[in-house]
């Protein structure tokens, strides 16, 4: 059923006429043509559609349109300040913890959550904490060694 | 020289017959200095449709000072990017930041067979090369005419050629270019440098599209969006072999805003959202016969050996006869491996936009000029007619050589009238993306009473030749493969097989190393001395004593308790051997890979770097093969369709990784993008007999059977 949703994405006040139970990673993708955030297996089991819900990490393909009115939602493209990456996408960057890519956004999110929640983690913790975002490319090792990085240049966020 | 000495550009006389059909697309740039190169073909390849014998990668020197290369390689992950760049601005005395890749567009690069085999550095590196040492060579001619200097008493930094005597007399690449155009074929006559002379080659630099890849701003496939275009999704049938035999759309027609489109043999939803789409295809009722199978992940092998023809040789010197004599102890063993997915985390995307007569293409594709004739095959269109441009991929590892959802978007976009995008669902990846072939490896061996390897009789049953043969040094040997590693008979496979990083590779040394490894222990020998004992391959020695040195290994029989393993192979020219500790849980078996230690020989290293981290890539990947990865299927259905049910490496699997690449500088480039993946299913296998005494034949090295093969 379509419904007026209003929340907030990347910092911008955002109201869509949408069937409220759509998914807000094909919102996202196709009415908002965000493209960054992207499908990889579409029942939650892969990450690469994560994005932030209100500070959290949260499976974009798993959330109905109806889930975020009145939230706010920060995708990958969101991150960026005047031009300015975020200390996490440094780090992807100077660590080279990417290499196709794909799942790159989600990675970065899931870790923008996580340090938001615990600035300082352990090796352990971020393994943990990452646990559920796959890689194929087997970029793993310097995913966490970026994320190590980030943490110490955010200087506990 | 002078200007008309050179080739010009229009190509009216002395190229018109080389350059007939590629005279339009070089006729659309504008002005520079124009290098043509041809990728040989390798003869692996040689079996292939035959190469075309005019240029197929180009360089350009822009008016502008930037050089850019065309190539139709595509960027997926594995660095080229990066890498070929290197090679060229060191050619070129150029920064690195001055070199534009173009890759994969079909309009303006010229053809290629495709980005797989850990090719492109070796057999597009060293033409790459000649073309820059050729482009430096025609500017350095031009500025000789113009600083009036002779050509040796010129030097080039960063673009910028200077008079050796007096270096306020100079001239830029990009003033040199500015208002020429010049081509030249790539002569090979202009010597290369020499790594002495290397200032960016051998040296490690970050990935050249990270930031892209960092800000979501990197374009794939399923990114492209063009006014108008619907999203596909097609209807499936629940079994390969399965028969529609009754179909009913109309509820899916029923949907606001759905198409339907039928013909022949696809039925496909259309909708301007894809959401959309997918709940219509639901809709859809359709009924399917579907034959009865045996076969599943167990009942495959015996199938696999029953079916399989004839073995080739690969491989044969003495007499096995005689060895068979000599052996003090024989050995002879059975290794499985089943079916793998390729499940690179962007699943198989295509948009084509069909108008009129003809057709642009964009395709997560690692073979974009198979695509661009399928597509004009499919459609009834000339080749030309039809243009694919690479969007970058995420992830390919061979299964995007394959391009059915091309096909699929291009028959809907000219059946729809729309631009369409077909990006496969992870179910649908897990169906009709190709397997790695379920193979099966049957070894013979003996040693005498030294320890010495007196003969090997190796048969291979649909993992195919590449990594069969041995680098021992065996008096009496035979190395057989019966059928080919890319797939078989109607009737060998319930589905498609196909290319897998390092085709065919990882089975065969998961058997060879694993028999290796057995023959050893029998022998009371440590299974590194053993190995050395029997090589007379000087490379390989080199690499497995590295490989030593770094894990610090210690001689010891297995099964020592410790949990060390060691196993070696070669791919694609280089050579690797890799060590591994592990533990294994005495009472689940589960096995927890501690640390891996990997060195490899793959002559000159062009982007150390990026070769650490394609090495970093093989053996995380390769974990995922060696420890859990198992299609199950009944027949040509699929049972696992998601990351739930076929599991792929976490990053808790993660052990610790650390790689050595021998310095070769003086030797040729080879592959870098495979080679360390071969080993990871033997070093695991051996490390585990080595910690719990459980010797596993069949890949992969689970809990559930290290668990029941616990003899410590």
């Amino acid at each position: 059923m379509k419904e007026r949703i209003k929340f907030t994405l990347n910092g911008k006040t955002t109201e869509l006429d949408v069937d409220s139970d759509r998914k807000l990673l094909w919102v996202l993708r196709t009415d908002l043509g965000l493209t960054g955030t992207k499908y990889g297996c579409g029942e939650g089991f892969c990450g690469a559609c994560t994005v932030l819900i209100d500070g959290e990490a949260e499976r974009s393909c798993q959330t109905s349109m109806i889930e975020i009115k009145n939230r706010t939602v920060v995708t990958i493209e969101g991150l960026e300040k005047d031009g300015d990456l975020h200390p996490l996408q440094k780090a992807f960057m100077d660590n080279d913890a990417l290499q196709c890519g794909y799942c790159t956004p989600g990675m970065i999110l899931n870790a923008y959550a996580m340090l938001s929640n615990n600035p300082d983690p352990t090796e352990q913790q971020i393994i943990d904490g990452m646990e559920d975002n796959l890689c194929r490319c087997g970029a793993h090792k310097r995913i966490i060694k970026a994320i190590q990085v980030a943490a110490k240049s955010m200087g506990g966020f | 020289m002078k200007n008309e000495n050179y080739l010009n550009l229009d190509f009216t006389d002395r190229l018109g017959d080389i350059l007939i059909d590629r005279r339009d697309f070089l006729k659309s740039f504008g002005g520079g200095i124009f290098i043509l190169m041809t990728i040989s073909a390798p003869s692996v390849f040689a079996q292939r449709p035959s190469l075309p014998t005019d240029f197929n990668a180009f360089l350009r020197v822009g008016e502008d000072g930037r050089v850019s290369c065309f190539t139709g390689k595509i960027e997926m992950g594995q660095g080229v990017i990066t890498s070929l760049a290197q090679m060229l601005a060191d050619e070129l005395d150029v920064d690195l930041e001055s070199v534009d890749m173009v890759m994969g567009d079909t309009d303006l690069c010229p053809w290629d067979m495709g980005t797989f085999g850990s090719m492109s550095t070796r057999f597009f590196g060293p033409p790459l090369r000649a073309a820059g040492a050729e482009g430096r060579r025609v500017l350095l001619e031009l500025a000789a005419e113009q600083l009036n200097e002779p050509i040796d008493q010129l030097v080039v930094e960063n673009g910028i050629v200077y008079a050796r005597s007096d270096n306020k007399k100079s001239v830029s690449y990009a003033q040199l270019a500015k208002g020429q155009k010049i081509a030249r074929f790539a002569s090979e006559k202009v010597p290369v440098k020499t790594p002495d002379q290397f200032k960016i080659m051998g040296k490690s630099y970050l990935r050249q599209d990270a930031r892209e890849k960092v800000t979501g701003k990197a374009k794939y496939a399923g990114d492209v969006r063009l006014p108008g275009m619907l999203y596909a999704c097609i209807l499936r049938p629940p079994d390969h072999h399965a028969k529609r035999i009754a179909v009913d759309v109309s509820a899916a027609k029923e949907v606001e805003g759905v198409r339907v489109i039928e013909e022949n043999d696809l039925i496909a939803v259309l909708h301007e959202y894809p959401d959309v789409a997918e709940k219509a295809l639901s809709k859809i009722k359709a009924e399917y016969e579907t034959p009865e199978s045996d076969l599943d992940e167990n009942t495959i092998f015996d199938h696999l050996v029953k079916v399989a023809p004839n073995g080739n040789v690969v491989a044969e010197n003495g007499d096995l006869e005689k060895g068979k004599a000599e052996a003090a102890k024989i050995f002879k063993e059975s290794f499985l491996d089943g079916y793998k997915a390729h499940t690179p985390i962007e699943p198989h995307t295509a948009v084509v936009h069909v108008e009129g007569d003809k057709a642009t293409v964009w395709p997560s594709s690692q073979t974009p000029f198979t695509a661009k004739n399928e597509v004009a095959q499919a459609l009834g269109f000339p080749a030309e007619n039809v243009r694919v441009i690479s969007p970058f991929v995420g992830g390919g590892f061979g299964g995007k050589t394959r391009n059915l959802q091309v096909v699929e978007a291009a028959r809907l976009s000219k059946l729809s009238g729309k631009p369409v995008q077909v990006a496969w669902s992870r179910e649908e990846e897990f169906f009709h993306d190709s397997f790695r072939p379920a193979a099966v490896v049957k070894i013979d061996s003996g040693v005498d009473q030294n320890g010495r390897i007196v003969f090997w009789d190796y048969h291979v049953y649909f993992a195919g030749e590449r990594g069969a043969q041995h680098f021992y040094a065996v008096p009496n040997s035979r190395t057989m493969a019966h059928g080919s590693g890319w797939g078989g008979d109607p009737g060998t496979h319930p589905f498609a097989t196909g290319a897998w990083r390092a085709p065919g590779n990882n089975t065969n040394t998961f058997a060879r190393e694993s028999q290796i490894d057995i023959m050893a222990a029998a022998a009371g020998m440590d299974p590194v001395e053993f190995r050395l004992q029997n090589m007379s391959d000087e490379k390989m020695r080199r690499v497995l004593s590295a490989a030593a040195e770094k894990f610090n290994w210690k001689p010891a029989k297995a099964p020592s308790g410790r949990g060390y393993g060691v196993a070696c192979g070669t791919d694609a020219g280089t050579s690797v051997a890799t060590m591994a500790e592990v533990a294994v849980n005495p009472d689940t078996g589960r096995v927890t890979v501690k640390r891996v230690v990997c060195a490899q020989d793959m002559g000159l290293a062009v982007n150390p770097h990026g070769a650490t981290i394609q090495m970093e890539g093989c053996i995380t990947m390769g974990l995922g093969y060696a420890m859990a990865e198992d299609l199950h299927f009944k027949g040509g259905r699929i049972l696992d369709l998601n990351f739930d049910a076929y599991e792929i490496p976490r990053f808790s699997w993660l052990p610790k990784i650390e790689t050595v690449i021998i310095d070769a500088k003086n030797d040729a480039p080879q592959g870098g993008g495979e080679p360390a993946i071969i080993t990871m299913g033997a070093v695991v296998a051996n490390a585990v007999f080595d910690a719990a005494g459980a010797r596993i034949k069949r890949l992969p090295v689970s809990a559930e059977r290290v668990k029941n093969e616990i003899k410590l």
